[in-house]
């Protein structure tokens, strides 16, 4: 009558992402002096800030089984409307809430497509992400928009001796998780991941539940497009593309099952993004040639994802 | 254990009705479901609910657990009427639900999944200060509740929405020690076993201060041990002044265990009191409505030439002659480290070979390893004399049929069909070369065939979805499936699990005419009554390795059980 030991395959996949992180520090460091050095780190750091913020958004939703395909598209159409509003002489705080009040408002569409209308995630964030590029297209007249320099000098700031982004990207991974770890909503959440069925059974309001994750996401997508365009200084129309695979290749890398029910924030999907940034920052400084980058790419979120799969392997098996 | 007794020594409050039914109706899609049920259930008793597939019984327990709304009648708890919209309403008014199909979160510790929408939060004034009763777990584990619960609203709304993983952790170990479950409340509910996890379910029922307990087929997928520790804990409870309603097709657990029954046959009660009035025989006559002369077919004993029976239905199903007492299975010293050791046996053609034991006593992975679906370490296995190899594909070639204990998962597709879930293992045989067209046609006949020789319900569609159909239905439909392959040995691995008694005679008459067409048949079940009735022969499993065997003349229930439960005393 003992409860079942874990497997030690379970174990050893459950520490991969973390392996993986000390192979790529040993390779990089041992081919280049410049990789392993404090100021580079710091900058991988502040590289995979607006990364990390996007993909804890992320992660919330694949705890439900779901899928947000729309974050580079809330980036792209907020930096868009903020870079236009700060041409036209706003000031910096009224933009940057524009950019965040866009991810609630692309995250609440997500959501009202999904709960109320009953359409496939994959299918509805799929659709804003369109609606997403093509708005900010129009928005940006498809033109390069070069921003005030006060949106440089907030991505460069620092505050007692650690760059700002790192401060908001810290602070948002640590309220996403303690709220996933240590608040009735969070439980709730990997509940709805496991067994939707179940958790409406239990009485959970799961609809208000799908939906705030949704919102959470899009808030998300809409604070790391502002770290994006902080560190850029510029709205091209290229501003956020990909950063959903991006997002979602952190968060499984970190452990993150697409099927829903599993995953952290920290260290996980946190520890991803810094992975991801590493792994780039590495191929740059060894100048590796550009075009094998999406071979490169393509080739993580295919560990990401194989890694998920045989954990679900495992834990049918066992 | 008599009715009275229990109730005497409680409060007068409690022998009140905490639950009543009153002329309650329900339709889907105008057919009629429940017509005018009434019946009361008093708290400090259990009621058993008994009746066939279809009675109605799923239909009133989703009323009272607010799943469902009735059409007419009323619900009335502690005498007031009661309109549940919900599930989330029926616990708020102390009505506990232990679902057939466990609703517990894999994912989450045992503690989370007991509070999950009824978390203890941090009180922001005493946040800082280790809450009282904290870890020693002594108190009533409902105490910081109700002090919760009596603070004034403004102070509850300013709470933040903080766990309290303390609290949280002492009321977990509470309620878990309650139900006798010896775990720290951090584990993983995935780490524990099914019998384990259903007291979880009815530990959580204890956390949201249930005064009634659904208990839905609580005991298909429990072994001897854990339905006991059940029934231990439901007898606690009853005394604890708590209502149990008990569902069950096991009637020797409804009538050992329950004070009270009423009996349900289409939408009707049919009979109702306490349980002294009634008996097994009565019982099954109320739920049929008529007079079962025996719950267990006769069978002619298998000869050569005798391969049609007087009460045959008539299909025709080819068999492939072969001499009786044949083996068309032989199992030679077949081991799996964990699993099965050293197991021998032999399977004669026509013979139902039944398979006892305990939950874990590795039946079911014996049946896996014949069927190709786990490997074995040592070992051999004969089919018809030759080697049997490969993975189950290659089995059912070879005329192996396997119909597992989790018909939903295993068993059916079930949002498919009828026709395409019986037809599933037998396509090949109706493609049209050279492009392998597929002959629907064949398929239909083949189907019409099949469903008419499982006595199907008439009412059922081929072309529907089999998650519509009730359990006996689904399992015919699943051994159609495997019947239409004409196995020569056939593996049956629980398949009466949940399934009335009415559906369960006709399963029984079809194994038994399939042994009659020279199949072998290996029957794993946890029934003792049933291996003893329908089987020619019973091999009783301990530990993974056979520890006896029982010719049909040798029967005897207590000393199958015994040798399943202490192999040395054989």
């Amino acid at each position: 009558m003992s409860a079942r030991p874990r497997h030690w395959i379970q174990s050893l996949l459950d520490s991969a992402p973390a392996a993986l992180f000390a192979v790529v520090l040993i390779v990089f460091g041992l081919w280049s002096d410049r990789f392993l050095t404090v100021a580079n780190l710091t900058q991988i750091l502040n590289q995979s800030a607006a990364t990390a913020i996007v993909a804890t958004g992320m992660t919330f939703v694949l705890l439900t089984a779901g899928v947000d395909l729309s974050v580079g598209a809330v980036m792209f159409v907020g930096a868009g409307l903020a870079g236009k509003m700060a041409l036209a002489g706003q000031p910096l705080a009224l933009c940057l809430c524009v950019m965040a009040g866009v991810g609630l408002l692309i995250g609440a569409l997500n959501a009202l497509l999904i709960t109320r209308l009953k359409l496939v995630a994959f299918i509805a964030t799929l659709a804003t992400l369109y609606i997403g590029r093509g708005t900010g297209r129009w928005i940006t007249q498809t033109r390069a928009i070069n921003l005030p320099d006060a949106f440089l000098a907030l991505g460069s700031a620092r505050w007692l001796g650690v760059p700002l982004p790192l401060w908001i990207a810290g602070l948002v991974i640590l309220s996403a998780h303690l709220v996933l770890s240590n608040t009735p909503f969070g439980r709730q959440i990997y509940a709805l991941g496991n067994n939707p069925e179940a958790a409406r059974k239990a009485g959970l309001r799961t609809h208000q539940l799908l939906a705030a994750v949704y919102v959470i996401c899009g808030f998300c997508a809409g604070l790391g497009g502002i770290l994006a365009l902080a560190q850029l200084g510029a709205v091209s129309p290229k501003f956020g593309e990909l950063y959903e695979f991006d997002a979602i290749t952190a968060a499984v890398l970190g452990g993150t099952s697409l099927f829903g029910g599993r995953g952290r924030v920290f260290p996980g999907t946190v520890l991803g993004a810094v992975l991801l940034k590493s792994i780039f920052n590495g191929l740059v400084i060894v100048q590796a040639d550009p075009y094998l980058y999406p071979l490169i790419t393509s080739g993580i979120v295919f560990l990401a994802v194989l890694l998920d799969s045989a954990r679900q392997w495992i834990r049918a098996g066992s | 254990m008599s009715p009275s007794t229990a109730s005497t020594d409680l409060p007068a409050s409690i022998r009140e009705p905490v639950v009543e039914f009153v002329d309650i109706q329900k339709s889907f899609f105008g057919v009629p479901v429940l017509k005018g049920v009434s019946f009361r259930v008093e708290g400090g008793r259990i009621l058993g609910l008994v009746g066939e597939n279809g009675a109605g019984k799923s239909t009133l327990m989703n009323l009272l657990g607010g799943n469902l709304q009735p059409d007419a009648g009323e619900l009335r708890v502690e005498g007031r009427r009661y309109a549940p919209r919900d599930p989330k309403d029926a616990r708020a008014s102390g009505i506990a639900f232990v679902h057939q199909e466990l609703n517990l979160f894999s994912n989450l510790s045992l503690a989370d999944n007991l509070f999950l929408s009824d978390f203890p939060l941090v009180e922001p004034r005493r946040a800082r200060f280790p809450p009282p009763e904290a870890p020693g777990g002594q108190n009533r584990g409902h105490a910081p509740q109700r002090a919760l619960e009596s603070k004034s609203g403004w102070r509850r709304r300013l709470r933040l929405p903080w766990i309290d993983r303390q609290t949280l952790h002492a009321r977990a170990t509470e309620l878990l020690q309650q139900v006798g479950l010896d775990y720290p409340p951090q584990t993983l509910v995935e780490r524990l076993s099914t019998g384990e996890r259903q007291l979880v379910e009815i530990a959580k029922a204890l956390s949201a201060d249930a005064r009634v307990i659904i208990l839905d087929e609580p005991t298909t997928s429990l072994s001897f041990r854990e339905c006991e520790r059940l029934f231990a804990l439901m007898n606690r409870l009853r005394s604890r002044g708590l209502a149990l309603i008990y569902i069950s097709h096991a009637l020797g657990d409804i009538l050992r265990l329950c004070d009270d029954l009423v009996v349900l046959r289409d939408g009707e009660k049919v009979g109702g009191g306490t349980a002294v009035e009634f008996n097994h025989e009565r019982l099954v006559s109320m739920m049929v409505g008529r007079q079962l002369s025996q719950l267990y077919p006769n069978r002619i004993q298998p000869s050569a030439g005798n391969s049609v029976r007087s009460d045959a239905d008539g299909t025709d199903l080819n068999p492939p002659p072969a001499e009786p007492s044949t083996p068309v299975l032989e199992v030679r010293s077949v081991s799996r480290p964990g699993a099965v050791r050293d197991v021998s046996f032999s399977l004669a053609a026509g013979e139902v070979l039944g398979v006892a034991g305990l939950m874990g006593a590795g039946r079911s992975e014996l049946a896996r390893i014949l069927f190709g679906l786990d490997p074995h370490a040592s070992g051999e296995i004969r089919l018809l004399g030759r080697r049997l190899e490969g993975n189950p594909r290659q089995r059912i070639r070879r005329g192996i049929a396997f119909l597992t204990e989790d018909r939903r998962h295993e068993g059916l597709c079930l949002e498919a069909s009828v026709a395409e879930n019986m037809a599933l293992v037998t396509l090949a045989r109706h493609c049209r070369t050279p492009v392998r067209w597929l002959d629907s046609a064949g398929i239909g006949s083949a189907v019409r065939r099949m469903r008419e020789a499982v006595r199907l319900s008439p009412t059922v569609l081929e072309s529907q979805s089999v998650r519509t159909l009730s359990g006996g239905n689904q399992q015919k439909v699943v051994l159609g499936k495997w019947l239409l392959a004409e196995p020569r040995v056939l593996i049956l691995d629980e398949p009466t699990r949940g399934i009335d008694v009415g559906a369960k005679f006709e399963i029984y008459q079809l194994i038994h005419h399939r042994a009659d067409q020279g199949a072998g048949i290996l029957l794993i079940s946890s029934e003792i009554e049933e291996l003893m009735g329908i089987c020619d022969r019973i091999l009783v499993m301990c530990q993974g390795a056979i520890a006896g065997e029982f010719q049909r003349p040798e029967f005897d229930r207590e000393r199958i059980l015994a040798v399943a439960l202490h192999p040395s005393k054989q």
